[in-house]
């Protein structure tokens, strides 16, 4: 398979999009659905032809760069519709392509029902389409295109339903919070191209270690403006309030956010750009101490939650929060690694609670589930699967070995510290507690809710394919004390540098066991905590309402931000510059009306006045 | 005569819309349809022609007019086309001819309506044409008496008073810019002995390279500039515009933001800039200020209003300072920048006020409150109105996105602190354009009876508009070689200037 079909990968699901937009009244939903998963599946058959060409012969210099036009080439600045082929746009490309199908394949059992099946599916189409722009761009403004792309499908999609006016206020907050971030990363890309001359990503990263080697401030700033944009996207603090209340859209829409796009751009981005991150070592462990405090609290947050998909949202933030920090400590392919192998459990995840959420005719509250093993086999074994995986349970699953990896670079890399290892190491228990929470209330125990709709075909197929994937994808990266398997890492190598690790091998299986025993440990305590004995619906109060509104940050922002800008608009509602312009109108009213009080037809006031000006004008001459 | 043709063809059809109507009330909009097809293909036959040899003219000038007028004052009938002239030239055209088809449907002395809408965009062509400073009032003038009839006669309830609010504001900045006018011509003969009111003679006297900001080219130039930031418009300039706006019929307002708002930003470019370079640069600083304050405030203002037109309308307010601030950074990417956002801004406005007529037409409100839910009840339009908001709160790969990122690109070297405060204006977008489409699209639907949806005539009229955005979005390298050479010798000439001002050849 040639290299030259790569701008066909994101320009597939692209036609699928607009052949649904324009076609949306006159195809059936069936056919409607049909083009929607073959545009997405068409793109990831020719990712992997490609994927597997570029393994077996890689091009000269390990990169392929299709340009396919030019697109802004004006007075010395230069974009270019340039595709870039090499094992990071492979993989990332690969993920969303390959978990993107399975979720279209899957909506199509969802949204089976749904009269707008047309509308959601050229959303879908769309929203892959953008990811992979993203992520295949060669160009920085192009990589901004598609960001913002995705950020109006998420909008696009959380706001699906859209006759709820809270499922628009949900997308709303979503796309307005992004674009703050957003907002900085094109702030970032003015100064970079201003200060280096160039957008073109290679060039801007060779051009950063020659120019800002000695000089950390510029660097700094730059990398300060990309990291707002990435917290953005990938919903890490202080930009992280967005992704609960996006659970709004339909349930393949949360797993396309939060498996396959959307959400691990800006880890891909920070990935991408990891050389200028290097040159600014403050901001690099600021994305650390970022990643290990959203961790944490999301995995607090996630502890309390009621709301099956709620739980699952801040679960997603607090794996991104993994990611950021290894990519802080400099385990840039570790960070990969986790993207890759969460996007399979965790879309695996949203997948089985969408199957249990239609079957149970809509509900969300894990305490009104109950009793699932029977009902709902399918569902029970793959949310097993995934949650395993989530909770990095020990040797069998592919969570294991990417957070186990990320947790030991994270001790033993250069630039990492106890203190993250410690973060990471609570955040793995608590991981393993909220997942098995939500497991042992929702799946067990008593039926509360009675089911109304089984799975077909199209919906257990991505749950058995993601569900193995899940299990397996850990084994192409093991680490030394099991083997060391390193594929991975050597794939990814020569676009992301390893981190300087020396450390005996006997420390590394002591931290290992101490990994596999805070994963058991969460497991055991949810099922001694909501297995053992009946469980009650949390009550309200103290610390735990507290996480349960995600730390008060939605207040903080409402009463500090939004209350004050909506305030503002009201009273500036009737433009303040009106009114000097309303006085000068009214001066000019009132002028006339008293001159024309004087004009009132009464032949006394016209002499009184006549003799009153001539005894001016006689008294101006004589005494001039 | 092919300059000629695009002052003299709209006049006469005007004449004519209005004589045919004897003949029945469609003949009218007949013969501005065909007026308005003519002078397009007219703009789209000399684009083509543009890089070929079929063009004569001395250095950028593609097409040149030159007849005397009135000889003892200097004054000369002079038209000519830059690739400036001809992008806003090709504007007009195209909006021209969608202000028809959204007046389709007049009812109300039909003759009269076209005659006034025809002679408002003849004196706009003349406008972007004009390069005798007289002649150039004189078209100001010619545009705005038949714009203020279209929104007194066809506008809706406070009719009156917009036309009157918006006559007042024009006149008295056109009588600032007849001074200024004649401020300048008079100097300029004091100090070389021949009165001229030509663009190229007044370019060679120079007087702008030596006065500074508070000298006589100074306060001519700052005559100059408040004429036309008023049009453009600029805060605090700007409150004829959100009642014109909205009370004016769709036809009008299509034409007031589409193209009448950027005679203003063209008459920055290309006179008050290369006439004063020096005054212009000391008071950059300032203009490039208002232009900020203009993009949030409009901003913020659109955020609160609950009247869907007066929304639209002040989000001009907003996309208009990103213009302001890109000529007074008088950079090339900048200057580019402005000319696209230019475009792009009237392509996708005046999209939203063919919609919000299209709505008001319908539903007979644009109160927000009342409307909702239109989704499910005129699909098109709705998908038509997401799109047009989303390209006007700068989504990439739609017009808008490439002005404004190459007017940041461009400001920044000159301004990075301006630059970051303009940028957080698309975070402001982002807010009033989702409302919108929030509150008149997405939600339950209201109590409004179900409307149609758009018909033949509306789609294609606004796909053309879509398909236009998305083309100057994503292939925007026509648009920079055509304005390329115009706005290069544009700056050369300010860079001379401000060379002799140094005292020496550069």
């Amino acid at each position: 398979m040639s290299f030259h079909l790569l701008p066909l990968v994101p320009l597939l699901p692209l036609a699928g999009f607009l052949w649904l937009a324009l076609g949306a009244g006159r195809l059936t939903r069936r056919s409607a659905a049909r083009i929607g998963v073959s545009s997405v599946a068409i793109a990831a058959l020719l990712v992997i032809a490609i994927g597997t060409r570029f393994l077996v012969e890689p091009p000269d210099a390990g990169a392929h760069v299709q340009t396919l036009g030019a697109w802004l080439r004006v007075a010395g600045f230069q974009a270019d519709f340039a595709f870039r082929l090499d094992p990071l746009s492979l993989v990332l490309s690969f993920v969303v392509t390959f978990v993107g199908f399975w979720i279209h394949l899957y909506s199509a059992f969802y949204m089976a029902e749904d009269e707008a099946i047309a509308r959601f599916f050229a959303y879908m189409n769309l929203f892959v389409a953008a990811m992979l722009i993203l992520v295949l761009a060669d160009d920085l403004l192009l990589l901004y295109l598609g960001w913002e792309g995705v950020g109006l499908c998420s909008y696009l999609l959380i706001g699906f339903w859209y006759r709820d006016p809270a499922n628009g206020y949900a997308a709303r907050k979503a796309f307005v919070m992004t674009r703050v971030g957003d907002t900085a990363f094109l702030i970032g890309l003015l100064l970079l191209f201003s200060q280096l001359g160039s957008t073109r990503i290679t060039e801007l990263m060779e051009r950063a270690t020659a120019m800002w080697a000695s000089e950390p401030t510029l660097a700094s700033v730059a990398a300060l403006l990309l990291l707002a944009g990435a917290v953005g996207k990938s919903a890490q603090l202080p930009l992280q309030t967005w992704l609960p209340d996006a659970m709004a859209g339909p349930t393949p829409v949360s797993a396309l956010i939060h498996a396959a796009t959307m959400v691990t751009a800006g880890v891909y981005l920070i990935a991408r750009t990891h050389v200028l991150f290097e040159l600014a070592p403050a901001v690099q462990n600021l994305v650390a101490v970022i990643g290990a405090l959203t961790l944490l609290l999301a995995g607090f947050s996630a502890v309390v939650q009621t709301d099956i998909k709620r739980i699952l949202a801040y679960s997603t933030m607090s794996q991104i929060g993994y990611m950021f920090l290894a990519l802080g400590v400099g385990a840039w392919s570790a960070a990969i690694f986790h993207l890759f192998t969460h996007a399979f459990f965790k879309a695996l995840l949203f997948l089985s609670a969408g199957v249990v959420i239609v079957a149970l005719h809509h509900e969300q509250n894990i305490f009104r589930m109950g009793d699932l093993r029977r009902r709902l086999p399918a569902a029970f074994w793959s949310f097993l699967v995934g949650a395993a995986a989530l909770a990095a349970l020990p040797l069998v699953t592919a969570g294991f070995y990417s957070k186990d990896l990320i947790l030991w670079q994270a001790y033993a890399a250069e630039n990492g510290s106890l203190w993250f290892w410690l973060a990471g190491w609570v955040g793995a228990f608590v991981t393993a507690l909220y997942i098995f929470r939500l497991f042992f209330i929702a799946f067990t125990g008593e039926p509360k809710t009675p089911i109304r709709r089984t799975p077909e075909w199209t919906a257990l197929a991505p749950l058995w394919a993601l569900g193995i994937l899940s299990l397996v994808a850990g084994f192409v990266e093991m680490p030394a004390t099991l083997g060391g398997v390193t594929l991975f890492r050597a794939l990814l190598e020569p676009v992301l540098p390893l981190p300087d690790v020396h450390a005996p091998l006997t420390v590394e299986a002591m931290f290992q066991l101490l990994s596999m025993a805070a994963s058991l440990a969460g497991i055991a305590l949810a099922w001694l905590l909501y297995r053992h004995r009946p469980v009650m619906a949390p009550t309200s109060g103290g610390i735990t309402e507290y996480w349960r509104e995600g730390w008060g940050f939605d207040l903080a922002y409402e009463r500090l931000v939004v209350h004050p800008t909506v305030c503002t608009a009201h009273w500036a509602r009737h433009d303040l510059f009106e009114r000097p312009y309303d006085r000068l109108a009214g001066l000019a009213r009132s002028l006339h009306r008293g001159l024309a009080t004087t004009q009132n037809g009464r032949v006394r006031w016209y002499a009184g006045g006549i003799a009153a000006g001539s005894a001016v004008a006689f008294a101006l001459v004589l005494l001039a | 005569m092919s300059l000629l043709l695009f002052v003299a063809l709209p006049v006469a059809a005007a004449v004519l819309a209005w004589l045919s109507e004897r003949r029945g009330p469609d003949w009218p909009r007949r013969v501005a349809l065909t007026a308005g097809a003519l002078l397009l293909g007219h703009a789209l036959y000399l684009w083509a022609l543009t890089g070929t040899d079929r063009f004569i003219g001395q250095g950028d000038w593609f097409l040149e007019l030159q007849a005397d007028w009135f000889p003892r004052f200097g004054i000369g009938f002079h038209l000519a086309m830059d690739g400036l002239a001809l992008l806003m030239v090709l504007l007009t055209a195209l909006l021209g001819l969608m202000a028809v088809v959204s007046a389709w449907h007049v009812r109300e002395r039909p003759g009269f309506f076209f005659f006034n809408l025809l002679l408002t965009l003849a004196g706009v062509f003349g406008v972007f044409l004009a390069l005798d400073l007289f002649l150039f009032f004189f078209l100001w003038e010619a545009m705005l008496v038949p714009m203020y009839f279209l929104i007194a006669v066809w506008g809706y309830e406070r009719r009156r008073y917009a036309a009157l609010k918006f006559f007042l504001f024009t006149q008295a900045s056109g009588l600032l810019m007849l001074v200024s006018i004649i401020a300048l011509a008079l100097v300029v003969q004091r100090e070389t002995g021949v009165l001229t009111f030509d663009y190229f003679r007044l370019l060679e006297a120079a007087i702008g390279s030596r006065g500074t900001l508070f000298s006589a080219a100074g306060w001519i130039m700052l005559g100059f500039f408040v004429a036309f930031t008023v049009k453009l418009p600029i805060v605090p300039f700007h409150p004829w515009l959100p009642d014109a706006h909205t009370q004016a019929p769709t036809a009008a307002s299509v034409l007031l933001a589409g193209i009448l708002l950027k005679t203003g930003a063209y008459g920055l470019i290309r006179f008050v800039v290369p006439l004063f370079p020096a005054a212009s640069m000391e008071f950059a600083p300032v203009a490039m200020s208002l232009g900020v304050v203009g993009i949030l405030y409009g901003a913020l203002l659109a955020i609160g209003q609950r009247d869907l037109k007066r929304l639209v309308a002040y989000t001009s307010v907003s996309h208009m300072g990103f213009v302001m601030l890109a000529i007074f950074a008088w950079t090339e990417l900048a200057l580019q920048g402005a000319v696209v956002q230019m475009i792009a801004h009237g392509l996708s406005t005046g999209a939203l006020f063919m919609l919000v007529g299209a709505l008001q037409e319908r539903l007979h409100t644009r109160d927000l409150n009342a409307m909702g839910g239109l989704w499910s009840q005129v699909p098109r339009l709705a998908a038509l109105g997401l799109f047009f908001a989303v390209a006007s709160l700068g989504l990439p790969g739609l017009g808008n996105f490439v002005g404004e990122f190459l007017i940041l690109l461009g400001s920044w070297p000159v301004s990075a602190g301006l630059t970051v405060t303009a940028a957080l204006g698309l975070i402001a977008a982002a807010v009033y354009a989702l409302l919108m489409v929030q509150r008149a699209f997405h939600g339950e639907p209201g109590s409004l009876p179900s409307p149609p949806d758009l018909g033949r005539r509306e789609m294609t009229a606004l796909s053309t508009l879509a398909i236009s955005l998305i083309g100057v979005g994503l292939y925007p390298s026509p648009l920079f070689e055509t304005a390329g050479p115009a706005l290069t010798w544009l700056r050369d000439i300010v860079d001379l200037q401000m060379a002799l001002a140094r005292g020496g050849w550069p």
